[in-house]
């Protein structure tokens, strides 16, 4: 089996540990992982914005980056989603197809496939996972709040596995952090209200790290994290599933 | 015109006023988890509405036209309106005809939509909101803030000294047993005095020709008993095929939009008593266009429940008013582009695509991939500022050459370095400005990968 590492572009430039983190646990598991040099983006930030059509070249080159792999692993839920969903306005060729159906997020890929729960890994700490709504409503790595039925969480099981952690309950377990792309400039306002609601959620359960599937959630409550000079910390699922 | 952002933006200055509408919405949403998780197949129950809703809209033509056909037989008199304004006249000349001039009205979007009180009182006709929450916001002059709570937004002390302007109560500090006990007073006279009685319809039913109306506090019952004259209003796409299906819709309605196992009351309407008229106006205003929208046409499922509201992270922070459009939320956000695309080009953009709308529906509306959608449209069909423009062009740019990728990866800020700095600073203001920037480590992934990982990975093939 054959994987390419696909970095999302904020990733590589803001956290290039959570793709460290990511590309060692890969390698721990004895997968062969590569990164495509050439990659850059999947196209979501212009999607996401209404200019789906200027984001076809970018789709191409995905494409071209990644099609000669048997499976596409990111540590993200969103850019994985929008690859699965939205690479649909180019011509569907196999390779797209491919692509398509084989790009994983990196805790469906380890449970799905790999089929590994428990990743020896050690984190003594109190731990929030914000459930990053992509990854949960778009991929179905677990059960929202919304669906009535039997509860599950791909993300929450590889934690729940990892030695010294405590998982803290929150009041709203599936909220989405008012990232969203474009909208954390677009709707300043309420972007930063639904950040800070989250994050007081996490810190009224007593969480010393928020943890998630998606770094740009990450990003936007740290950055009102440190405005506000909180003590809560943020990592990227990898990292603290790569910790031992 | 300022769009939802500005609404939103001033909506916030008051976080306390957030922070209570938040709650009060929430503790609304989760009522409805817990009674959706109260009886077995609630997943099973959604699909078969969606299903339901999708063949009758397929079908649509024929089904009206049995309604039609059965209603008449019931002595029901069928009108047609092609527009709000065709609706308007309609109500006014049966009105008219029976020189009827003061008119109990139940809860209806549709005659919102139609601005119906509006045109009626200007040709000196008396129209009384009979649903408390819609009294309420009559009385305020406002339109409703939410499609299933009307009154939401206002706290029992702004009812307080509204009843005491309008209805000479006392003050009284927002006690609420008496402020009801207030209302049903008034709004009982109001009843005994009235001609006519105007209601909305959740579910036409067209084998029979019959419809139903569901209320909490009985006031469509009320009206239509207590005169001689009722007058339904439709939009077209209420139609369900059988009876036997209102078993499915009755119990998805109440409890996704306040967690009731069902309407206090779900009156089933058939045929006027001896004597008595009843009229049933059938609109379209834009649902046929809406219709033949094929990545649109499942918001014509909607059953206005409001649960899409209720869940809306976005809609709990931001208040009804700020989608100013007659439905607002979700749901609003991407039927009313169909009515107005300029007008509402920023409400698909009120949203993070988070998809808790389409999860929580219980018709089954991909509401957050139409938000998608309309976006898509939106930035084609009308005026897109410049500057955002030439950002997104200047993005795909980037992400669609590896190498001025990698170039402007070098520096601190990355892409962001290779478009416009005023463009930058303006993107970069309004996310700095309750926020800090990512902090920059030194090196990329990329090239971290180069260094530690020496290994050719461009031609490695399957």
């Amino acid at each position: 089996m054959n994987v390419g590492l696909f970095i999302p572009c904020y990733v590589n430039q803001f956290y290039p540990q959570v793709a460290i983190a990511t590309l060692e646990l890969l390698e721990k598991l004895g997968v062969e992982v590569s990164y495509p040099a050439n990659q850059t983006c999947c196209g979501q930030p212009m999607a996401n914005s209404g200019f789906e059509k200027t984001s076809e070249q970018t789709y191409n080159l995905f494409i071209k980056n990644f099609h000669s792999y048997d499976f596409i692993v990111a540590p993200s839920g969103s850019c994985v989603y929008h690859v699965r969903n939205h690479l649909n306005t180019i011509e569907q060729t196999d390779e797209v197809k491919h692509v398509r159906n084989k790009t994983y997020e990196l805790c469906e890929f380890l449970v799905k496939i790999i089929k590994k729960e428990d990743l020896k890994a050690e984190f003594p700490h109190r731990v929030g996972l914000h459930q990053s709504c992509h990854g949960l409503r778009g991929l179905h790595l677990g059960k929202s709040s919304e669906l009535i039925g039997e509860d599950f969480s791909i993300p929450g099981k590889l934690l729940n596995n990892v030695k010294g952690i405590q998982l803290v309950q929150l009041d709203r377990p599936d909220e989405c952090c008012g990232f969203g792309g474009t909208f954390a400039v677009a709707e300043e306002a309420v972007s930063i209200k639904m950040g800070n609601d989250r994050i007081q959620d996490h810190i009224a359960h007593n969480a010393e790290v928020i943890t998630a599937t998606d770094m740009s959630c990450l990003m936007h409550l740290k950055g009102i994290i440190r405005r506000r000079n909180l003590s809560v910390q943020v990592k990227h699922i990898a990292e603290i599933l790569n910790s031992n | 015109m300022t769009g939802h952002p500005e609404a939103a933006e001033i909506f916030n200055r008051n976080e306390a006023h957030v922070n209570w509408h938040d709650q009060a919405l929430w503790f609304v949403r989760e009522k409805r988890d817990k009674a959706s998780s109260q009886i077995k197949g609630w997943e099973e129950l959604r699909q078969l509405a969606s299903e339901i809703k999708a063949h009758t809209l397929s079908n649509l033509n024929e089904y009206l036209i049995q309604f039609e056909k059965e209603a008449t037989k019931n002595n029901v008199n069928v009108h047609w309106a092609e527009d709000a304004i065709e609706h308007n006249k309609i109500v006014y000349e049966i009105l008219q005809a029976h020189n009827m001039k003061r008119i109990v009205k139940s809860k209806s979007m549709l005659t919102e939509e139609c601005g119906l009180n509006h045109y009626l009182e200007e040709k000196g006709i008396e129209v009384i909101d009979t649903d408390l929450g819609e009294r309420i916001v009559q009385l305020a002059k406002e339109p409703p803030s939410h499609i299933v709570m009307p009154a939401i937004h206002k706290k029992r002390e702004e009812i307080d000294q509204l009843f005491h302007l309008h209805l000479n109560t006392e003050l009284s500090g927002g006690d609420e047993v008496y402020l009801t006990r207030e209302a049903r007073k008034h709004l009982r006279q109001k009843f005994l005095d009235a001609d006519a009685a105007i209601t909305g319809v959740n579910f036409g039913i067209a084998e029979t020709g019959g419809f139903v109306v569901c209320t909490n506090e009985g006031n469509a019952d009320m009206g239509v008993h207590s005169t001689k004259l009722h007058i339904a209003c439709m939009g077209l796409e209420k139609l369900v095929p059988k009876f036997e299906h209102l078993g499915i819709f009755l119990r998805l309605l109440a409890r996704s939009a306040t967690g009731q196992p069902i309407t206090t009351y779900s009156s089933y309407f058939k045929s006027p008593q001896q004597g008595d008229g009843m009229h049933i106006v059938i609109v379209d205003n834009g649902r046929s266009a809406q219709l033949g929208r094929s990545d649109f046409r499942s918001s014509l499922h909607c059953i206005r429940c409001g649960a899409c509201m209720n869940t809306c992270p976005v809609y709990r922070r931001s208040g009804g008013y700020s989608y100013g459009s007659t439905i607002p939320g979700p749901i609003g956000s991407i039927l009313s582009p169909g009515f107005d695309l300029q007008k509402y080009s920023s409400l698909p953009f009120a949203s993070t695509l988070c998809g808790s709308c389409a999860d929580v529906c219980p018709v089954k509306i991909d509401i957050h991939k139409q938000l998608y959608n309309w976006r898509q449209i939106i930035t084609e069909k009308t005026h897109v500022s410049f500057s955002k423009k030439i950002i997104m062009k200047a993005t795909g740019l980037v992400f669609s050459h590896p190498k001025i990728f990698q170039l402007s990866s070098k520096f601190a800020k990355g892409f962001l370095r290779t478009i416009p700095r005023s463009l930058v600073n303006n993107l970069s203001g309004k996310w700095t400005k309750q926020r800090e920037l990512p902090e920059t480590p030194g090196y990329t992934f990329a090239e971290w990968y180069k260094k530690n990982r020496q290994q050719d990975v461009i031609g490695k093939k399957r």
